[in-house]
């Protein structure tokens, strides 16, 4: 995973609430077996008139966003689907940060596997930034992760909370299994203690 | 009882980092682990636990003429790679020729491998559906599926808990599904984000266990990652005799061990809601989120009844993708196709009610078609046994092999751009079924009164319920 302390981008503001990972990656991608290659896909549905002719009405089409990779949207960004091809997707088109009021539990999450630095701040706070989004084209945010600040270059200044364990995951882009590996132990010990079994007491059809 | 689970799984546990904790049953499928399985091979790792993972076939697999080759390349390659990687690391897998393959929600508990007091993850969102046996189950990422394979374990911060009560009779007609979408509409889709629900009170208590599903399942609609029934003697005559189960004097033992799990009286929960069943009527959604839902007897709201304008303009966006108008009666949408199946609604009970509503009846002419996809092969052939497919097919419905099918129309069965269902499934994003198709969440005997009607109807009016 790419680490990630300190980033600075062009915002594009996606003004909608409750944003569903089915929208950022729609089913017909989900047939994939590697991890790259999802960010022409990103918001495919919204993205493309049929034939794949960008939309001109969809913001991520709009020429002042080109390029962008600070990701303004409203609460409860990334709810439904578990499918991690979203976070792959918006990594893919180059979102590195993605500021909301609020965001579903496992999208969430799964944004901090990727390398993703997922924001949350206050209503009041987000409704300024999409304001100033919309106001200067070209507006762009510095994240800095260590600090705990997002900032522009008119003096905005904006405190976010982050849990310590995962800041520290995005800053040395840790591999967590090799995190949970380094307990092997006290995994073994605890198998030892519960004896964790799933036993077949009638026969089913197992393919292998 | 979440707590007593959390705290009975715990490997590590030090502060200022996420718990370890330890995981009883990984279930997986086509869709989200070749990328993990990929994971573990090029870090040259191992599966930790193959005997307590369990794989199947479901998101893509056809459920019709599963006999002939797969046409879809990429699916087929998904396929694939999912009996290549069960072979290679020792998994257990039930693929689509197997008589016990179904949507991985379905066999789990019907197989037995779900069971009270145990840890259970997939890489789906609808693995809370197992939470209806008191277990703890929930969804993850793809990262978090290779964590599992290889260490069996997950790092997870404790979540805050919300106990739900419904109390009072259902009335006939009304269905736990009925209930949860009740809930999604009064709590909205975030108003579980960072819980874990637990559904008690008498209603529940009341509720098979297929109906309990149906309930935990729809918990992450409501923002929450895993819903929870306490397991009672309803849940244990239903586990009793599956092949997982212990038998004999070990499922005695067994259900006094699985006796401690409920939560203790006077216990603490971060978030507290009741409902009452009695006031409750059946469901039907007419946005493009679950929590977009009303009662069949009333109308499609004007988006200006909304407080919040964020709500208002995604109303207004929402009523547009649906091609409806405000004030428009319920009852006077017409639906094109019927889709009665997924991990939501498509156990045995629910197939029965389905049949109960159209027995000698036939579907609208105007209707352009209407499947029943039972959600696993034992579901299906303990149907075709009690002749259920025999009154479907003669009610113009199409009787189809098990599998995700149109919840999710990663395999042939589609909504088309534009069309309308009344589907038993549980979301209604925009494109859910299909690219610009129209989504309608409801109830199985809701769908199939809407199948016969060719429009909503309150099936209230039936005198049918969902139980005999």
């Amino acid at each position: 995973m790419q680490p990630i302390s300190k980033h600075t981008g062009l915002v594009m503001p996606l003004d909608r609430v409750n944003v569903d990972t089915d929208q950022m990656v729609p089913k017909q991608f989900l047939k994939a077996l590697t991890r790259q290659g999802f960010g022409r896909n990103l918001f495919y549905d919204w993205r493309y008139l049929p034939g794949e002719v960008p939309n001109p009405e969809f913001v991520l089409n709009f020429p002042r966003y080109r390029g962008a990779s600070v990701l303004l949207a409203r609460a409860n960004f990334g709810c439904g689907s578990s499918r991690e091809h979203a976070p792959w997707a918006l990594l893919d088109y180059g979102f590195r940060v993605i500021i909301a009021p609020s965001f579903a539990d496992i999208f969430y999450n799964n944004c901090f596997k990727n390398g993703i630095l997922p924001i949350t701040l206050p209503d009041a706070q987000v409704d300024e930034l999409f304001r100033r989004g919309e106001a200067h084209v070209g507006y762009q945010l510095t994240a800095d992760l260590p600090s705990q600040t997002i900032s522009d270059a008119q003096a905005l200044e904006f405190h976010f909370d982050i849990n310590d364990f995962r800041k520290t995951v995005l800053l040395e882009g840790l591999d967590d299994i090799g995190l949970t590996l380094k307990h092997e132990p006290d995994i073994t010990a605890y198998e030892q203690r519960h004896d964790p079994q799933a036993n077949l007491h009638q026969a089913v059809d197992f393919t292998q | 009882m979440y707590e007593k689970i959390w705290e009975s799984h715990m490997v590590r546990e030090v502060p200022g980092e996420p718990s370890l904790i330890y995981i009883d049953r990984h279930l997986v499928h086509e869709g989200t682990s070749p990328q993990a399985f990929a994971g573990i091979e090029a870090g040259g790792r191992k599966v930790r636990r193959p005997d307590l993972t369990f794989a199947v076939m479901d998101h893509s697999v056809p459920t019709k003429n599963r006999e002939l080759p797969i046409v879809d390349d990429n699916a087929r390659l998904q396929f694939e790679a999912l009996a290549r990687n069960c072979k290679n690391h020792g998994v257990h897998l039930f693929d689509m020729f197997s008589r016990n393959q179904g949507i991985v929600h379905i066999i789990g508990p019907e197989l037995g491998i779900t069971q009270p007091g145990l840890t259970i993850v997939c890489g789906d969102s609808h693995t809370s559906t197992h939470g209806a046996f008191g277990a703890l189950a929930f969804g993850i990422g793809t990262s978090e599926v290779e964590h599992v394979l290889a260490t069996q374990c997950l790092q997870q911060d404790r979540s805050k808990t919300m106990l739900v009560t419904f109390s009072g009779k259902r009335p006939l007609g009304v269905s736990s599904k009925d209930l949860i979408l009740a809930l999604i509409g009064k709590i909205g889709i975030s108003g579980g984000t960072g819980h874990v629900i637990e559904y008690g009170g008498d209603t529940i208590s009341r509720l098979s266990m297929d109906a309990r599903m149906t309930i935990c399942n729809m918990s992450i609609e409501g923002g929450a990652r895993a819903g929870m029934v306490a397991p009672d003697q309803t849940t244990f005559e239903y586990l009793e005799g599956r092949p997982f189960v212990p038998r004999g004097r070990e499922f005695n033992f067994v259900v006094d061990q699985w006796m401690e799990l409920p939560s203790d009286f006077g216990a603490i929960f971060d978030k507290t809601l009741e409902l009452d069943a009695a006031q409750i009527a059946p469901q039907v959604t007419w946005g493009t989120n679950p929590g977009m839902v009303t009662s069949v007897t009333d109308r499609v709201p004007d988006p200006n009844s909304f407080r919040d304008p964020d709500e208002q303009k995604a109303a207004v966006r929402a009523l547009e993708y649906m091609a409806l108008r405000p004030g428009t009666r319920i009852v006077d949408i017409p639906v094109d196709r019927v889709f009665i199946g997924s991990c939501t609604n498509s156990r045995l009970e629910d197939l029965r009610a389905v049949a109960r509503v159209v027995r000698g009846k036939h579907v609208a002419r105007t209707l352009k078609a209407a499947l029943v996809v039972p959600g696993s092969r034992v579901v299906k052939a303990k149907a075709e046994e009690e002749g259920l497919d025999r009154i479907l097919r003669e009610a113009g419905f199409e009787w189809r092999d098990a599998g995700c099918s149109m919840c999710i129309g990663m395999n042939d069965d589609v909504l088309p751009p534009g069309e309308r269902s009344a589907s038993t499934s549980n979301r209604n994003f925009e494109g859910r079924q299909g690219k610009g198709s129209r989504t309608h969440l409801v109830s199985p005997i809701m769908a199939a009164a809407a199948a016969i009607a060719g429009h909503f109807v309150d099936v209230r009016e039936l005198g049918v319920d969902v139980t005999e």
